[in-house]
């Protein structure tokens, strides 16, 4: 596949070891991954999935040509607490101190593909038992210092962390840090129950979302039942099992799809089941190369410790672009209707989710016993290389709707997605002057379809850029070419300078 | 069928009572406060026609001697309310109850409830009946925010399906409450004490203007005078930092009130039992 000489091996490797804005972990990371993909693709990849990701249909994240390990693991750190390691040479914690420093030890021995924990467990059920024993002053002190651990020794936006659905003590000083810190790591998302979380704490952690943009709020019962009662939110906003995880997100682009049908009756006859075949073999083939092939399932110290298992992984089918999808075949359908704004376009557009949920119901792989063998849908929210691609089923920028009918919309979607959709609504500085509003709205959200809802307060530094935080301030440092620590904030560059982030709608109440 | 005069419907406010409601704005009001944000809801049109020789969009036209308004060919350049000689609008609808429940299920699930503004809401005591009465029905939380005029007491009906009362004290002074509102006080003390001891006055506000007001006095006098019924149901108080924004030419000699000012009166009304202060 690769045909590449030594001269252009040179050549590539010196523009990552003399890029300025990259840290010397940052150009490690990129020599592997330059290295990594030397290899060819899987061995049973099918020849259409070559012609696809050059015409852009399909998009594998440059997850590299070999990946030796899984894409997204949850490792069970309450497991981990309980039992100790004898990998790490750790007993299992006796007191707060203890168990933050035991978990950020295990924090750093995570090496999967991103090379940094996408999931860093549920806090509040990891240390509430230890902060509850302890002087609150002295635990928030502690807590403090993990936070800011986190944030500058893993230094990537896709470390997710989880808190409630049920108040603790962990969880309130967690949120009262947030503010003050303005941290980008780690993601933060609240489980939300209406049953189980009191409006008091739904509301502080608005008032906290606001002033970081961290938590968002996931329906505890769509995630229960769609994942299971022991799921995380890792990452963006990927639904996994804890313990378990995702061998891989690949992604079809809809509107390349839609580019190169003749029009609708050619978009569902012949080319998006045929981009639905190939990125299901495609995904196939890379999984069996994992599971099959490489090292990591068979020797990585968290299978030998029973902290992940190969059982209870899945492969993500992820797509991006529906509103332009329908956009374009409404326009070769020469109809006026477009998505959002129009019944007729969004119904086009559940059409298209119908059938892609119908083909991955059927589409089997072996490897996902824990969910009835099946690949889970994933609204991914974009990557390098997505002109004029919106994130998932997301509306796009500069097209949103007033509020409620926009929501509403993005009701009907939301569903399709077990593995991750969300939307994101900033609002501005009144929303501050009453959470109780905001929660309302949020409430009003989840009870029109929604799943997974977050915010941000407009002119604040930290901005949620498509599900992952980033400062604003890092985004001009890089602008200005110098590093910094978090080296998601070059991916942001992307989609901030060209996507438009930051002129979306911001809502006033 | 009851209608009434409506300004305007915003759909989600959260400055109008607990959570995210729905507000209506009924257009006339019986004061006439100089410091009025919204000066153009105090009068009902008089069809004199001025807004429609100015109108740039053409979005105004006369039809049988009466103002007739476009909406889908306004911009809001608010051009009619500038050059309106009688602080009114023609951008005004007459709705039913029906209308104006239609309009409001449209913003279910989002909203916790509805507040009736204005203008001055009680001015339409019959339509609030009714309106009210429904809103309960889709199991809406109701408010009233008023300027306190509508004697309560000898109209307890109109509060069966509502929830509170929003009042504005404007100032404890009778004279100083007269020569800025062109009214008398009385009776708005009587019914915030009347609305306070049956547990429904939700919040009291009182704008604050560096000259011309007794501030300190009001806020002192309404505090304690409502102190005593605190147990019965909290009550929040407003105080609002007097703006420029939207107040008439002649009156703009109106001051804003120091920082300072506001943190005073807030630790007034703090000290004589108030908690929930709110200073915007």
């Amino acid at each position: 596949m690769t045909n590449i000489n030594y001269d252009e091996i040179v050549k590539a490797v010196e523009a990552i070891v003399n890029d300025n804005t990259k840290t010397h972990d940052q150009m490690g990371m990129a020599l592997a991954k330059f290295a990594e993909d030397l290899l060819p693709y899987p061995k049973s990849t099918p020849e259409e999935f070559y012609r696809l990701l050059a015409n852009k249909e399909i998009c594998d994240l440059n997850e590299g040509h070999g990946p030796y390990s899984a894409r997204y693991i949850l490792p069970d750190y309450e497991k981990f607490l309980k039992q100790g390691s004898s990998f790490l040479r750790l007993e299992p914690p006796t007191n707060l101190l203890e168990a933050i420093n035991s978990l950020i030890i295990m924090y750093r021995n995570i090496h999967a593909l991103d090379r940094y924990p996408v999931f860093i467990g549920r806090l509040d059920i990891l240390l509430e038992s230890f902060v509850i024993t302890e002087d609150r002053a002295y635990a928030k002190e502690l807590l403090k210092w993990f936070l800011i651990q986190i944030d500058r020794s893993i230094g990537y936006s896709f470390c997710q962390a989880n808190i409630g659905p049920t108040p603790s003590v962990t969880a309130d000083i967690i949120l009262e840090l947030l503010p003050e810190l303005q941290i980008s790591v780690p993601n933060m998302t609240l489980r939300y129950d209406p049953e189980l979380t009191p409006d008091d704490f739904a509301q502080k952690a608005l008032v906290t979302a606001l002033k970081s943009a961290n938590p968002a709020f996931a329906l505890d019962s769509f995630y229960k039942e769609r994942i299971g009662d022991n799921y995380g939110i890792a990452s963006c906003y990927n639904g996994l099992l804890i313990g378990g995880g995702a061998y891989t997100l690949t992604r079809i682009r809809l509107n390349k799809v839609a580019e190169h049908s003749k029009g609708l009756n050619d978009f569902f006859e012949n080319t998006l089941i045929n981009a639905c075949k190939t990125q299901a073999q495609f995904m196939d083939a890379k999984i069996a190369s994992i599971v099959e092939n490489r090292a990591f399932f068979k020797s990585d110290w968290l299978v030998k410790e029973g902290l992940i298992s190969r059982d209870k992984f899945v492969g993500l089918f992820g797509i991006v672009g529906l509103n332009e999808c329908v956009d374009i075949l409404m326009t070769k359908e020469n109809k006026p209707e477009r998505y959002g704004t129009d019944h007729s376009a969004n119904e086009l557009g559940v059409k298209i989710m119908e059938f892609i949920e119908t083909f991955v119901k059927k589409h089997h792989n072996k490897y996902c016993e824990a969910f009835n063998n099946n690949f889970l849908l994933h609204a991914q929210v974009g990557a390098a290389d997505d002109d004029d691609t919106s994130p998932g089923a997301r509306i796009a920028i500069g097209k949103e709707l007033p509020l409620y009918d926009h929501i509403r919309q993005a009701g009907l979607f939301h569903h399709f997605f077990p593995s991750g959709v969300g939307d994101i609504f900033p609002f501005d500085h009144t929303a501050l002057r009453n959470p109780s509003a905001l929660l309302d709205i949020f409430k009003g959200a989840f009870k029109s379809g929604v799943k997974y809802l977050s915010t941000y307060e407009g002119s604040g530094d930290l901005i949620r850029v498509t599900g992952y935080l980033v400062k604003r301030s890092d985004i001009e440092k890089v602008k200005n070419g110098e590093a910094v620590i978090n080296g998601s904030v070059s991916l942001a560059l992307d989609p901030i300078e060209n996507r438009k982030i930051n002129q979306r709608k911001v809502r006033n109440l | 069928m009851i209608k009434a005069v409506v300004n305007k419907i915003i759909d989600h406010s959260v400055v109008d009572g607990v959570g995210n409601r729905s507000v209506i704005f009924f257009q006339g009001c019986n004061l006439n406060c100089h410091y009025c944000h919204n000066p153009e809801t105090i009068n009902h049109c008089y069809h004199c026609g001025v807004c429609v020789t100015h109108c740039p969009q053409k979005a105004l036209s006369f039809q049988d001697d009466k103002v007739v308004y476009d909406r889908l060919k306004c911009v809001d350049c608010d051009t009619c309310i500038k050059v309106c000689p009688y602080d009114s609008s023609p951008k005004t609808a007459l709705l039913s109850v029906d209308d104006v429940l239609t309009k409001i299920k449209q913003n279910i699930p989002f909203i916790r409830g509805i507040t009736l503004s204005g203008g001055e809401c009680t001015l339409n005591a019959t339509f609030i009946k009714a309106l009210f009465k429904e809103a309960k029905a889709l199991n809406l939380s109701t408010l009233l925010d008023s300027n306190g005029t509508y004697d309560f007491t000898l109209d307890p009906e109109i509060l069966d399906h509502c929830d509170g009362v929003i009042i504005d004290i404007k100032a404890i002074n009778a004279h100083i409450h007269q020569s800025i509102t062109k009214a008398d006080n009385q009776l708005i003390i009587k019914n915030a004490q009347y609305l306070a001891q049956i547990g429904k006055l939700t919040e009291i506000r009182t704008v604050v203007i560096a000259n011309i007001l007794d501030n300190h006095h009001t806020v002192d006098q309404i505090t304690k005078l409502l102190a005593p019924y605190l147990t019965i149901s909290p009550i929040s108080y407003k105080l609002i930092k007097y703006r420029h924004f939207g107040v008439r030419k002649k009156y703009l000699y109106l001051q804003e009130p120091s920082d300072d000012l506001m943190n005073e009166l807030q630790v007034i009304a703090y000290n004589n039992g108030f908690n929930d202060i709110i200073l915007i």
